[in-house]
């Protein structure tokens, strides 16, 4: 069981234990353990195939673990299918962005809050019950709004997600992601195909986020943002934890120079 | 990457070793049942008819033998279908059409050969031409060929006009538009044959085998050319440099592309291929069957859909033995309910493959 | 006027002018081409009866397909079957139970009961097929569901259940002869009409010269039906703009997204299956039964396909749409072509004393084709309109063809039809 570094008071929020994950014969990961601390920005670096994404899936319920149990706030969220994992607060968005095209960035920010009334059919067609739905419906838009504003991309609020840049969509996912008041976020490569400007942007509104207390778990491929950013770090290498700890921990940690340098790519 | 593996996928997964437990104690309950009607014996519970009955050994011969018959029809229809499904990556709803349009082509050719007083009648099939392999041999392979030929034709030019322009659109888009493909096709066929239903074989030769079949000549032609058509397939995509290309590209067409085979040569050669197969089919169809009209090819498309599917998209044995099954069942059913209802009960295996075992038998490519 | 013009021209318009705008072209139209035919009043009153009749029915089935595929992105090809399962389902339940010789008994319940049962049942077997079918990828949902419906007719066609008695009450399907449905949603308006406050109004249309009372009941029908499209058009609008309705969309749109984000697609998937297939059954009772006979060769794929045509002319996803799309299709694809073989003497004499030739209709295509050569555009014309119902179908696929080819969105697909149940404007800031 690796342990966060600065040894913590408080409860983990997500406890990843012995998590094993086989595709027929091939193990994609292994013996993967680790915890991550509330109000904390940690990331989750390793090259190619190391097994972040298959961790990262099967954290979020997109695949079911082989063995190993994953708990979050408390709660096992092992075998949990992708919906209920969001419903205990834990969110992720994709490494490809995955917009709903065909609908406005509006309605995708509006989709993701849980809970909602007008969720329920009933209330949907019912004259009186859509009354309160619609109540509900406006201290969302209020939400959605401040947020867009937050993320400069209330501007777009009503056009096609699908028209979004490549970095305006990585906002979005970010951005709808909050909506829902996530006790965390899983963030799949929120940096990929993101420019310069955006990308401190970015970065700088996950640290006010975090500030605030979200946690987030960061898979990123670019190792000098995670360096820069995160802490702590966990390093994987074919599919298992090399390492976790400090930016300058992991700098000096040989098994890490050679992993990143060692013919894996 | 290619992990992301979605949750439905591994619920199906879960699920699948209890539904095919469920589906092995079916067959296994109707094949009891079975040899307990040939043997003629009852199996009452309080007094309600439970298992068994009664059913001559000959009457079931009969209902296998005709079930092999259809069934080998249904599978040579398949192959085309199962090529473009898993090559072009769309479920080809105007398949039925490629059928009907060939064995329109071919026996208005046939009858046409055939000679005798009226030719405009022949043409369009208004008088039985009353074709028998033994006594017109020359008349029915000239049609044979004419639809073959006849049904590449129609589906280079379709793919051309409908296809080849949606080449980047989803499945889904392609099976829409396939739909108008076969309103087109259909009802073209409609206005220049009329909507009749026309008989156009003569009472054929029975040829008894070994003591043991008796089979017409014309069961018989679609047997012998049924099995040598699938034959020949087979021995194309397992040897040829296009039968490689093919299974590649219904492996994973992108691949194929950038690895640089000639995608757009191999889907032409697809539809030459596919479509040739199934003008033969649709003219065997008909020889067998004795009749034609307008609609056959889409009475019988779900019924060729669910021999593909049970054998296994892309896979030309799959087809083959999909075909047969399903034959076997759409028989075979009349021992248990109305001769009306064996239909329906094709449909059920049909959904019940695609909930237990969408891959198929064969476990094929599964497409878009 | 180029398409992409008209149809930006389009956008600025409120949605209900489409709609009267629309019926009131076609009504100019098929007046028009009455009063070319020399129609009686009664004759004209009854053919724009029939095409708001057909709009009407078209555009209920479209609103409930638009839930299934607009919405949600489910390709459901089985609309036939879930409307004969709401249509037989309330002949049977609302069938008297001793009607007169040769005729199969129903269970003799009150007519609402029947249709109430009828949109039940429709719903009901929707959710049971969707259980197992909704894992399905899309291609394999349509074949599934066109094998279901095809179960469907099957089984109501079949011997089977012609005529069966269950613990003391003999009913049935009626087999291939099909089934009389005396107690049918038209009976009540009829009887409006005959004996009831109506029949004031008859008198009065009839003083004006439309002598028949039957065109006064169907007009009264035909009226009953676009008020009830316009309840299901709120009813639909409701849930298109509710969350409910966004969870949809998201579904269509990426189902593994609406998951991410905590939604259970599966049990979205199922309500709604049920909900279209329910409302496909009410409109199937209220389209065939109101014919009085129901019979299985009714619901073959083929109007499955038209409604399908219609959506997607109207544009997949909007409502508006949908109305249109049902509107266009029932009256210039489905009803003109059959107006026209009903008066294809007078309308070949009409052709005849313009071009010449000869109205005898060639028996073959080689014929008419011979005609064609010969310049008799008159003797191919007749050939046409004695083909007139494979020609509709020739001109369905192609426009079928063309749409996907070209436009895919349709007339109103392209619109941002917004769901959520407030404006989405922004309360506190500029703007």
């Amino acid at each position: 069981m690796s342990e966060a570094p600065d040894a913590p008071a408080t409860e983990p929020v997500l406890a990843v234990d012995s998590l094993k994950k086989q595709f027929g014969g091939i193990t994609a990961v292994e013996d993967v353990s680790f915890d991550i601390q509330p109000g904390s920005l940690t990331g989750l670096i390793g090259p190619n195939g190391a097994g972040k994404s298959t961790t990262f899936n099967c954290i979020s319920g997109t695949l079911a673990p082989t063995s190993g149990s994953v708990h979050f706030q408390g709660a096992e969220i092992t075998d949990a299918p992708p919906h209920v994992v969001a419903e205990h607060g834990l969110f992720r968005t994709f490494q490809i962005a995955r917009e709903l095209e065909e609908m406005t960035v509006l309605e995708n920010l509006l989709l993701a809050p849980p809970d909602q009334r007008g969720e329920s059919l009933v209330h949907a067609v019912t004259p009186g019950l859509r009354q309160r739905v619609k109540e509900q419906e406006r201290e969302l838009l209020e939400r959605a709004w401040e947020l867009l504003e937050r993320f400069e991309l209330d501007h777009l609020a009503r056009e096609y997600a699908g028209s979004l840049s490549g970095g305006q969509r990585k906002l979005l996912e970010l951005a709808r992601a909050l909506m829902a008041e996530p006790s965390m976020v899983l963030l799949d490569e929120p940096l990929a195909g993101v420019n310069p400007t955006l990308e401190t942007q970015l970065l700088e509104a996950l640290h006010e986020l975090r500030e605030e207390g979200y946690t987030f778990l960061l898979v990123e491929h670019d190792m000098n943002v995670i360096m820069n950013h995160c802490d702590p770090i966990i390093v994987m290498h074919q599919g298992s934890i090399l390492t976790v700890g400090t930016a300058d921990d992991i700098r000096s940690n040989e098994r890490v120079i050679e992993a990143y340098l060692g013919g894996d790519q | 990457m290619g992990m992301n593996i979605t949750h439905d996928t591994i619920a199906v997964r879960v699920r699948e070793r209890p539904t095919e437990l469920i589906v092995g104690l079916i067959t296994t309950l109707f094949l009891a049942d079975l040899l307990l009607k040939l043997q003629g014996t009852t199996v009452l519970l309080f007094d309600t008819h439970i298992l068994g009955g009664s059913i001559g050994l000959s009457e079931l011969f009969t209902y296998v033998l005709d079930g092999l018959i259809v069934g080998i029809a249904v599978g040579l229809a398949g192959i085309g279908l199962s090529m473009t499904y898993s090559i072009l990556n769309f479920a080809n709803f105007a398949h039925g059409e490629y059928l009907t349009s060939g064995a329109f082509v071919g026996f208005s050719t046939a009858a046409v050969i055939a000679g005798g007083s009226g030719i405009v009648d022949r043409m369009l099939l208004q008088s039985n031409p009353g074709l028998e392999l033994l006594s017109t041999p020359i008349a029915l392979t000239a049609g044979l060929i004419m639809a073959a030929i006849s049904t590449i034709g129609l589906a280079l030019l379709l793919d051309r006009l409908v296809y080849k322009p949606m080449r980047d659109a989803e499945g889904i888009s392609l099976l829409i538009a396939s739909i108008g493909v076969a309103l087109l096709v259909r009802y073209s066929i409609a206005f220049i044959w009329q909507t009749g239903r026309y008989g156009v074989t003569g009472s054929a030769t029975k040829v008894t085998i070994l003591n043991l079949v008796t089979l017409t000549t014309h069961e018989l032609t679609l047997l012998v050319l049924g099995v040598m058509s699938m034959i020949g397939v087979a021995i194309m995509l397992e040897f040829t440099k296009l039968g490689t290309a093919m299974r590649a590209m219904a492996d994973n067409e992108s691949l194929a592309r950038v690895s640089g085979i000639p995608v757009e040569q191999v889907t032409r050669l697809t539809w030459i291929v596919g479509g040739g197969l199934t003008g033969i089919a649709g003219y065997l169809f008909v020889l067998e069957s004795g009749t034609i009209a307008f609609n056959f090819g889409w009475i019988n498309l779900l019924l060729i859909f669910s021999a593909v599917i049970l054998g296994g998209i892309g896979s030309v044995y799959g087809a083959m033995v999909g075909g047969v099954l399903i034959g076997l069942v759409d028989k075979l059913a009349q021992v248990w309910i109305p001769s009306d209802l064996t239909r329906a009960a094709v449909f059920v295996v049909l959904i019940a493959v695609l909930i237990v075992r969408p891959t198929g038998l064969f476990g094929g490519v599964k497409t878009a | 006027m180029s398409t992409s013009d008209f149809r930006s021209r389009l956008t600025g318009l409120p949605d209900a002018l489409y709609v009267f705008g629309l019926m009131a072209g076609l009504y100019a139209v098929f007046t028009g081409l009455t009063v070319l035919l020399n129609f009686e009043l009664s004759g004209i009153v009854n053919t724009l009866r029939a095409i708001t009749y057909f709009s009407a029915v078209y555009a209920m089935v479209v609103l409930a397909l638009n839930l299934h595929w607009g919405y949600t992105g489910l390709f459901n090809l089985g609309v036939a079957g879930f409307m004969a399962v709401g249509v037989y389902t309330m002949a049977i339940v609302s069938g008297p139970t001793n009607p007169g010789p040769a005729e199969i008994p129903g269970l003799g319940m009150n007519l609402w009961v029947g249709v109430v049962a009828g949109v039940v049942m429709a719903a009901l077997v929707g959710v049971l097929a969707s259980l197992p079918a909704l894992r399905l990828e899309a291609d394999y949902l349509a074949i599934v569901t066109l094998a279901l419906s095809e179960i469907i007719r099957l089984v109501l066609n079949s011997t089977l259940l012609q005529e069966v008695t269950v613990g003391g009450a003999t009913f049935g399907t009626g087999g291939a002869t099909g089934l009389t449905v005396q107690n049918n949603p038209q009976t009540p308006v009829t009887a409006f009409f005959q004996s009831g406050p109506g029949s004031a109004l008859t008198d009065v249309a009839m003083g004006i010269g439309i002598d028949r009372p039957t065109v006064v009941e169907g007009i009264g029908y035909a009226i009953v039906l676009v008020v009830i499209v316009g309840l299901l058009f709120v009813f639909i609008r409701r849930i298109a703009t509710s969350p409910f309705g966004r969870v949809l969309k998201a579904i269509r749109e990426d189902q593994v997204v609406a998951s991410a984000l905590g939604k259970d697609t599966r049990q979205f998937k199922i309500i709604i299956f049920g909900v279209g297939c329910g409302l496909m059954g009410l409109a199937g009772i209220l389209w065939y039964g109101s014919d009085g006979y129901i019979n299985p060769l009714s619901f073959r794929p083929n109007i499955t396909f038209y409604v399908f045509v219609a959506l997607i002319i109207g544009g997949a996803g909007s409502n508006t749409g949908s109305i249109i799309g049902g509107s266009i299709f029932a009256s210039v694809l489905f009803y003109l072509p059959q107006f026209l073989e009903q008066n294809s003497t007078p309308v070949l004499d009409g052709i005849q004393s313009v071009l010449g030739g000869s109205t005898a209709t060639p028996q073959t295509i080689i014929d008419a084709g011979g005609a064609l050569a010969g310049l008799d555009l008159t003797a191919f014309l007749a050939y046409c309109f004695a083909n007139i119902s494979s020609l509709r179908f020739i001109g369905v696929g192609l426009i079928l063809i063309y749409l996907m080819q070209r436009r895919p969105d349709g007339l109103f697909g392209h619109r941002i039809e917004t769901a959520a149940s407030i404006p989405l404007t922004r309360g506190d800031t500029n703007e």
